[in-house]
């Protein structure tokens, strides 16, 4: 048999149930408005954070390791640092599972490149955090 | 994985040409998209030279004489030819509109026309629209309303409240705006789509009915509704110069209201 004869007796099978049932799949899942919400969120609040920061990071460019260790230390310093880190750890994550979700169909591939985004998200997001903490504290 | 190439057996070859009557003056080129389920062979694209002095304005009065004096099975679909059934829904030139709605002399070089896009095929410019009416059929596009209309009379609504279904009533379920949306064809089995989604804030927005919750309810989903990433396609496309993006938007905006 064909590979084009097997694709078609198959889409036959499938086509046996109603395109309304199909359609109506599992229903709505009532959820999707959190995730919407906190992208927009996390957007907005970076607009604010990212300049600061690059205009930080060209204020402080040849200044010394300690230096630049003493101006994350200062707690305003170092609390706008984890906002930014949160912010766009929690957006990187939000934004990759939306691409993931509209490219990726085959079930397996797409819940573990789900699980390994968002593995990688908090890896590296901890990671920061834990690099701000060590210079505040 | 999303398909970016049409499977070997779609790729659309070069078909036929037929020339124009000899000492045809304004000649114009149509390349139309031909496929028939029954002689197993590729899709193919057919070359019309048209004469433009015997031929109506629109590119729907083409594909009729095309049908009538040149090829007789060519397959498409018309009913009103004045942009009020929607029935011609097609790609031409690069973009979806209807047929009969497009003027031949806004395009530039040969006209190349093709079904609507990413859409199962029937015949030649005909989609297979199944799944895009379950689903308009799924967001229950009626009225619902527990309390009794008046007796003898119909529900009134004020003026204010019936100026909030223009630009949502007019929409004629042609199509263009849902098979134009990227997203729709990578999870057109999942995501309503545009054209429903228009039709559903129609229903919402609508002061007559009382199950604006429940609509909302089944919209709120990562698949049915927030496959829409505002790519404004299915804006740019509409034929009848509506906005549904607009729509999908204001359908966002409440979801985030009736909890806030």
């Amino acid at each position: 048999m064909s590979e084009t004869t097997k694709g078609r007796r198959d889409l036959r099978i499938e086509m046996m149930r109603s395109q309304l049932g199909r359609v109506r799949g599992l229903g709505a899942a009532r959820a999707g408005v959190s995730h919407w919400w906190a992208e927009r969120v996390t957007s907005i609040a970076l607009v604010p954070l990212t300049v600061w920061f690059i205009l930080s990071i060209y204020r402080l460019a040849g200044l010394s390791q300690p230096d630049v260790a003493h101006w994350a230390a200062s707690p305003l310093h170092a609390v706008l640092l984890i906002c930014l880190i949160l912010a766009t750890f929690h957006h990187m994550q939000l934004g990759l599972q939306v691409v993931i979700e509209d490219y990726v169909h085959t079930e397996a591939t797409r819940f573990s490149l789900l699980l390994a985004v968002k593995a990688a998200s908090i890896l590296l997001g901890l990671a920061c955090l834990v690099s701000v903490l060590k210079l505040a504290l | 994985m999303v398909e970016f190439a049409l499977p070997a057996n779609s790729r659309v070859g070069e078909g036929r040409s037929f020339a124009a009557p000899a000492g045809t003056t304004r000649v114009k080129r149509f390349s139309v998209y031909r496929w028939n389920p029954d002689d197993g062979q590729n899709p193919r694209l057919d070359h019309f030279d048209i004469d433009l002095d015997a031929c109506g304005p629109m590119v729907l009065d083409a594909l009729i004489k095309i049908k009538n004096e040149v090829d007789s099975t060519l397959t498409f679909r018309r009913s009103c030819r004045e942009g009020i059934c929607g029935s011609c829904a097609m790609n031409i030139d690069g973009s979806n509109t209807l047929a009969c709605l497009k003027p031949i002399e806004d395009i530039k070089g040969a006209a190349r026309i093709l079904p609507l896009p990413h859409m199962a095929v029937i015949k030649d410019l005909i989609p297979d629209l199944s799944q895009i009416y379950a689903q308009l059929r799924s967001i229950e596009p009626w009225l619902k309303a527990d309390t009794p209309p008046p007796p003898d009379a119909e529900r009134l609504q004020s003026p204010e409240e019936r100026k909030k279904l223009d630009g949502m009533w007019e929409c004629i379920l042609c199509f263009c705006c849902t098979t134009s949306c990227p997203s729709y064809w990578w999870n057109g089995d999942r995501y309503l789509g545009p054209a429903v989604l228009l039709a559903a804030y129609r229903f919402i927005a609508d002061s007559r009915d009382e199950a604006a919750g429940e609509r909302l309810d089944a919209l709120e989903d990562p698949f049915k509704l927030y496959r829409c990433h505002t790519i404004l396609n299915c804006t740019q496309t509409c034929p009848k110069g509506l906005n549904p993006a607009k729509a999908i938007g204001e359908i966002k905006q409440l979801l985030v209201e009736r909890r806030t």
